[in-house]
C-alpha cells in the first residue's frame, strides 16, 4: 500500500520473533498448546486453557476473516496514504485469535464484516510484516 | 459492607486556562488548577497529603502528559504522607480509585488529583502524538498494531466505533447530534474552546477522520489543566462546600485486557464497569441528573448511555434523536459544558469539573434547572473503562 512511508515496526522478543519472521518462509506462525491443541496469541510459554508449558509457535493455514475494520482518510504524517483500511483479523482455526493488519489488495470500500482473507507478507528490514488480502484473490 | 467510595468525596475542583496554545507552560497551568481546586475546598496547601493523576509524566514530546507529580509537589512545596501515578489502571478515573484506597487505608486525608494536557502547542511544533514512537522499534502491547500505520488514536479506536455502527444501524445524522448538543452547551461555557454552534450540515459536511468518525466527532488537542480534591469524608464536611460523595465506582476488568484481543468491539470494556458501579448503589439509571460522559470520541459517550442504562442496547441512536432528551433542559442533560468535543481534551478531568460545577449550581447560564443532585461519569477507551456515581449532600 504504501511504497513511500517506511512502516513503524515492532521491537522482536523471545516471545514475538516467530510471528514477525516466519513470513521468510512464507508461514504465519501462531503459538499453539501441545498438550490441548489451543492457539495462544499475543504468545507467550503457557496456555490459559490447560496450564501446560508446551507451547510452541506453529504454522497456521494463513486463512482469516475480518472481525471489524476501519478506513483511514486523514494524511496523519507526510507520505502517508489518505485511504487505507486498519483491520482485525480472526484466525480461521480459533476465532478469539485476532490479528491487527491491513487489508490490501482491494479497494477500502470493497471489505466487508466477515470477509474472507488470506495472508501476505511485506518484507520490511529483518520482519517479514502480515498483511491480508480478499481470499477470493 | 460498606464500600470504601462512601467514605471519600470531592470538596473542589479547579480549572487552569484553556487554550490551543498557551504562553504558560503545562507546570504553570498545573500549579493555576492545583491551586484553584485547593481554594476552591476552602483548603491550605498544608492541607493536602495526597496527590495522585493519570497516567503521570510521560517523558515526551506529544504533550499528552507533560506534568510529573514530583514536579507538582516540588512546585508547591508540598508535603505528603501519600502519592502515586498509573497509567495501568481502569481509565483516568484510576487515579480517583488510587486515592479511595489511600485515604481509606488512612495515607491521606486530602488527595490533590491533577490532568494536564499540553498537546496544542505539542501539535504546533509536529505532529505529535503517544502511539508510535519515531525513529525506534515500538514496544508493549500496541507494538501489534505497529506496522499498520497506526498514527492516532482516532483510527485505532474506529475499528471499535466502526462494528458499533454496523451492529447499531446508527446512521451520520444521527450520530451528529452528540457534538451539535455539545457545542449549543460550549456556547454557555466561557471556559469552552469553541462556542459557536454547528448545525447538521456543518457536521456533514466536516471531513472525514477514520471509519464513522467526522472530525467534529473528537475531541479538541488543548493545553491546559484540571485538578480535583478528594477528601475523607470527615474531613469534606468540614470544607468549605457541600461534600460531593463518590457514592459508587466501577473499576474493573473483567475482559481480555488488551487493544488487540478485546473481542467486545461495539461495546468495548464498559457494560461489565457500569454493571460493577450500579451494584455498589441503592440509585438507580433513573436517579441520575446530569451525565459528563466520556467523549474523547462521541461514539464512546453513545456506547455510555447504553452501557450505563439509560436506554437499551443500540438504542443511543434513538434516545439522542432530535436532541432533546440530552439537551440542557432535557430529560438527561449530556456533557452540559460542551465537552471535550468542544470545552477542550482535558481527559475526563473536564468532565469531573463541570459535573462539580452543576452539582453546587454554579454553572451560570449553562446551569441545569432543579437542583441536580447525582452525575454519572465516565472514562472509556478500548479496554479502558472506568465509572463514577457522584451524590451531593
Amino acid at each position: 500500500m504504501s511504497g513511500s512511508l517506511p512502516r513503524p515496526l515492532p521491537a522482536l522478543d523471545r516471545d514475538n520473533a516467530a510471528y514477525w519472521t516466519g513470513g521468510e518462509k512464507g508461514e504465519l506462525l501462531i503459538c499453539r498448546c501441545g498438550d490441548c491443541g489451543y492457539y495462544v496469541h499475543p504468545p507467550v510459554r503457557f496456555c490459559p486453557e490447560c496450564e501446560s508449558r508446551d507451547v510452541a509457535p506453529q504454522p497456521v493455514s494463513g486463512r482469516g476473516s475480518v472481525y471489524t475494520f476501519t478506513i483511514n482518510y486523514k494524511q496523519w504524517v507526510p507520505r502517508l496514504p489518505e485511504r487505507y483500511v486498519l483491520a482485525l483479523v480472526a484466525l480461521a482455526e480459533q476465532e478469539d485469535v485476532l490479528l491487527p493488519c491491513n487489508v490490501v489488495n482491494c479497494d477500502p470500500d470493497e471489505v466487508t464484516f466477515g470477509m474472507p482473507v488470506k495472508v501476505l507478507f511485506e518484507q520490511c528490514e529483518d520482519l517479514w510484516v502480515p498483511l491480508f488480502e480478499p481470499a477470493g484473490r | 459492607m460498606r464500600y470504601g467510595e462512601k467514605n471519600c468525596a470531592i470538596t473542589g475542583v479547579g480549572i487552569s486556562e484553556v487554550s490551543r496554545g498557551s504562553a504558560k507552560s503545562s507546570l504553570e497551568l498545573t500549579v493555576d488548577a492545583a491551586l484553584d481546586a485547593i481554594a476552591d475546598a476552602g483548603l491550605k496547601r498544608s492541607d493536602i497529603d495526597g496527590i495522585a493523576t493519570w497516567p503521570g509524566g510521560d517523558g515526551n514530546a506529544s504533550g499528552f502528559s507533560p506534568v510529573w507529580i514530583g514536579q507538582l509537589q516540588d512546585a508547591l512545596r508540598l508535603t505528603l504522607n501519600w502519592y502515586s501515578n498509573g497509567g495501568e489502571s481502569p481509565g483516568q478515573y484510576g487515579a480517583v480509585f488510587n486515592a479511595i484506597g489511600a485515604i481509606n487505608a488512612g495515607l491521606a486525608r486530602h488527595v490533590l488529583i491533577y490532568r494536564s494536557m499540553y498537546e496544542a502547542s505539542a501539535r504546533k511544533l509536529a505532529f505529535a502524538n503517544s502511539l508510535v514512537k519515531e525513529g525506534e522499534r515500538q514496544r508493549g502491547g500496541f507494538a501489534w498494531y505497529a506496522p499498520y500505520h497506526v498514527h492516532a488514536a482516532a483510527l485505532q479506536q474506529s475499528l471499535y466505533f466502526n462494528a458499533y455502527a454496523h451492529k447499531s444501524g446508527i446512521r451520520p445524522e444521527q450520530q451528529a447530534m452528540i457534538a451539535i448538543n455539545q457545542r449549543r452547551n460550549a456556547g454557555l461555557n466561557p471556559h469552552a474552546i469553541y462556542r459557536d454552534p454547528i448545525t447538521l450540515d456543518d457536521y456533514m459536511a466536516s471531513p472525514r477522520i477514520a471509519g464513522p468518525l467526522r472530525i467534529y466527532d473528537c475531541d479538541v488537542p488543548i493545553d491546559g489543566s484540571a485538578a480535583i480534591i478528594v477528601s475523607a469524608i470527615d474531613a469534606a464536611r468540614d470544607c468549605r462546600n457541600p461534600p460531593i460523595r463518590i457514592e459508587a465506582v466501577g473499576s474493573s476488568m473483567r475482559y481480555r485486557n488488551s487493544w488487540t484481543q478485546l473481542a467486545e468491539v461495539d461495546t468495548q470494556a464498559q457494560p461489565k464497569v457500569a454493571e460493577m458501579m450500579w451494584s455498589r448503589t441503592d440509585l438507580k439509571p433513573k436517579d441520575v441528573d446530569i451525565a459528563e460522559l466520556y467523549d474523547g470520541f462521541s461514539f464512546h459517550t453513545l456506547n455510555w448511555l447504553e452501557n450505563f442504562g439509560f436506554c437499551e442496547r443500540y438504542g443511543a441512536k434513538d434516545f439522542i434523536e432530535g436532541g432533546t432528551r440530552i439537551a440542557l433542559e432535557g430529560e438527561l442533560p449530556v456533557n452540559t459544558g460542551g465537552g471535550a468535543l468542544s470545552g477542550g481534551r482535558l481527559h475526563a478531568y473536564g468532565a469531573v469539573w463541570e459535573g462539580c460545577t452543576q452539582l453546587w449550581g454554579r454553572a451560570g447560564e449553562r446551569q441545569v434547572k432543579g437542583d441536580p443532585r447525582v452525575c454519572a461519569t465516565s472514562t472509556a477507551g478500548g479496554p479502558l473503562a472506568g465509572a463514577m456515581l457522584l451524590v451531593r449532600e
